[in-house]
């Protein structure tokens, strides 16, 4: 089955559909969005980046998790939170810091920073920076897939804030009434920037709200992959299928603050330490030793191979080209003349 | 040459559109077996079917995301709103997605999807159903935003908008879809962002917009008898504006009035108003530049205040009138 040993007859199917390489491989997508975001903390208190960003760590389990059975034609909508989405989806973290960095060498050439990377070429959409604005971009690409006769689905991430939106609403209703292939994905962290969902929604779980568009709605542990990538798998193959769409909420946490103004009022020490004993990642890495897929030396050297890679990244970033601003309104037209 | 109305004009656009590229779809709503509340898209769903010719839910936020996202993935969609003020609902995805995707994105995506908005007054339609918003998203970079006047150009202007890999925003006049004129059958292209010189004339220059092209065409006339002859500018395109037509008008006629039916304070008046002022033809004009926009108010219900509140030819006359015997 595998370089180290086989696999557990009854172990859940995560660990049985995929080969100990790209489990690795998943692993490895799961440390680089972790050191990515690390990374990005660090420029920012050097004074080498400006700008503000939103970081996901605590929440990488459900990012890869979502991702791992997307084909490159898929395409994914993301959030303001959505560097480990981006990663998940294929994008290449050295472009990523580039355009952190707002060099022309970045995924958007320095004019969108954190809160727009996208990558078109892995069907990456786009970040955005408007809670709830993916959401109907989403079901607009799963209307195009559907023209277009393809079998691709449109993932679309967003947070339990944006549940709250009238974004959400048109979105998932329209989405359910023409049967779109659309792979809903609620990042359910706890909080809309401060306010805990307890006072923000009269429900108990965002994937309750299912119900009232007709479609399936699903909780995950989102700081389990296996248990994420299962509940996904079966929302892609629903929509695949031509069923229509499903929504997937998986409870997560954010160990970070919101943003960089975060100062932390609106929760507790030991909270965020109960969170953090429950990483997605040492967890994954103790499954994947637990049924013998990897090896102790093996996750040592795929940390070391993402921590390698993401300090390339920041090198390349730092030696990237600075735009002109003589061109600043380049772009805002195909046709410049505009 | 036939003579169709402006709303068969768009209608026959949309049809030539979605015969030459099967990527172009419509949604809205009351599209389809409705025909649309103006019956623009009249019988089209029996023709194309109900994938081409979508009627979506009451959802106008949601339907311009989609249409965003749709545009993205290779479709090519045209969104009607049931009256432009709809807008209103929808201005996160206009704003914030579809202008500023491209550049966001740094210029490797486009969003070409146009969207079609009813205005203006003259209805009875009261406060929320007849405004003219076309000033609020000519403010948006990333939009184009044409008002066609005549059935020849919306047919001329839809395809090009069609076309465009940008999105456009299409604000047709609601009093003028009934208006009738010559247009020719096989489908061509009106270029965006070129003025049309409805009139020729000496003595002043009016750029106007939408129905009141009509209106200070019939003002012209009027001073015509009177030994005032008007040059009448069509803007027909607010985002990117024709500026060197209006500076060449203004050079020879040395007179400006801009006549719009939008509220006149931050309308289309001032910016024109302030390109003469920035530009050569400044040291041209004998009289202060004069804008005749819509009142100060929300569009009101009864008619006579209706009609009050956005420019009328007789206005228009008095304006022009004065500005060209100096008694402004």
């Amino acid at each position: 089955m595998n370089a180290v040993g086989k696999i557990k007859p009854n172990a859940r199917p995560f660990y049985q559909k995929y080969s100990a390489g790209q489990l690795k491989e998943a692993l490895r997508k799961m440390y680089l969005i972790r050191r990515f975001e690390e990374g990005a903390e660090e420029a920012y208190m050097r004074g080498l980046i400006h700008g503000t960003m939103h970081l996901s760590i605590g929440q990488e389990g459900s990012a890869v998790g979502a991702t791992m059975a997307l084909r490159n034609s898929d395409y994914i909508t993301s959030t303001h939170r959505g560097h480990g989405h981006c990663i998940g989806k294929g994008a290449d973290p050295k472009l990523m810091f580039a355009e952190f960095f707002g060099k022309e060498e970045g995924y958007c050439r320095g004019r969108g920073g954190s809160m727009h990377i996208a990558d078109v070429a892995t069907g990456n959409l786009g970040a955005n920076g408007i809670v709830g604005g993916g959401l109907p971009i989403a079901v607009g690409a799963a209307l195009a897939i559907k023209k277009q006769k393809r079998d691709d689905v449109a993932m679309c991430f967003f947070g339990d804030g944006a549940s709250n939106e009238g974004a959400f609403h048109e979105a998932l209703n329209m989405a359910a009434v023409w049967k779109l292939p659309v792979v809903f994905v609620c990042e359910n962290n706890k909080y809309g920037m401060s306010v805990p969902t307890e006072r923000s929604m009269a429900v108990a779980n965002v994937a309750d709200r299912a119900s009232a568009y007709g479609m399936p709605g699903v909780i995950a542990d989102g700081n389990s992959i296996a248990d994420v990538e299962e509940a996904i798998d079966e929302a892609i193959a629903r929509a695949r299928r031509g069923d229509g769409p499903t929504l997937v909420e998986c409870k997560t946490y954010r160990t970070r603050g919101h943003s960089r103004s975060d100062r932390n009022r609106y929760r507790t020490r030991e909270e965020i330490e109960e969170w953090k004993a429950r990483d997605p990642i040492p967890h994954f890495e103790a499954e994947l030793m637990a049924h013998g897929l990897a090896t102790e030396a093996e996750v040592n050297a795929i940390r070391n191979s993402a921590e390698a890679e993401i300090a390339a990244g920041i090198e390349f970033a730092r030696l990237g080209t600075d735009p002109n601003p003589a061109e600043v309104t380049r772009d805002v037209y195909s046709n410049e003349a505009a | 040459m036939r003579e169709l109305t402006y709303a068969q004009a768009i209608q026959e656009a949309l049809a030539q559109a979605m015969d030459a590229d099967p990527a172009v779809f419509l949604m809205g709503e009351d599209i389809g077996v409705y025909g649309g509340a103006f019956q623009v898209t009249g019988d089209l769903v029996h023709r194309y079917g109900e994938e081409r010719v979508m009627d979506a839910p009451i959802s106008e936020l949601g339907q311009a995301g989609v249409a965003v996202g749709a545009a993205l993935a290779g479709c090519k969609p045209v969104l009607e709103f049931q009256f432009s003020d709809f807008a209103t609902l929808a201005m996160e995805q206009i704003v914030n997605q579809a202008a500023k995707l491209r550049y966001m994105l740094g210029g490797k995506v486009n969003v070409p999807l146009v969207m079609r908005f009813p205005a203006g007054s003259g209805t009875g339609a009261a406060a929320q159903h007849s405004q003219s918003l076309d000033a609020w998203l000519a403010h948006v970079p990333g939009l184009k935003v044409v008002q066609p006047s005549t059935p020849a150009d919306v047919k001329g202007m839809l395809l090009a908008a069609i076309d465009d890999p940008d999105p456009v925003m299409v604000f047709e006049h609601k009093l003028l879809y009934k208006m009738k004129g010559e247009v020719p059958e096989e489908p061509y292209r009106i270029p965006i962002g070129k003025a049309h010189v409805a009139r020729k004339g000496r003595d002043v220059t009016v750029v106007a917009t939408s129905i009141m092209v009509h209106k200070s065409l019939e003002a012209a006339e009027t001073l015509a008898a009177e030994g005032i002859d008007v040059e009448v500018i069509d803007l027909r395109t607010l985002r990117p504006i024709d500026t060197a037509t209006i500076i060449g008008s203004v050079k020879k006629t040395s007179r400006m009035a801009c006549v719009y039916e939008g509220v006149k304070t931050l309308g289309i008046g001032a910016e024109i108003s302030a390109r003469i002022a920035e530009s050569e033809a400044f040291d041209y004009l004998d009289a202060p530049i004069l804008r005749l926009g819509g009142a100060e108010s929300p569009i009101p219900y009864n008619p006579e205040l209706e009609k009050a509140a956005v420019p009328q030819a007789p206005g228009i006359v008095e304006g022009l009138r004065n500005l060209v015997r100096g008694r402004l």
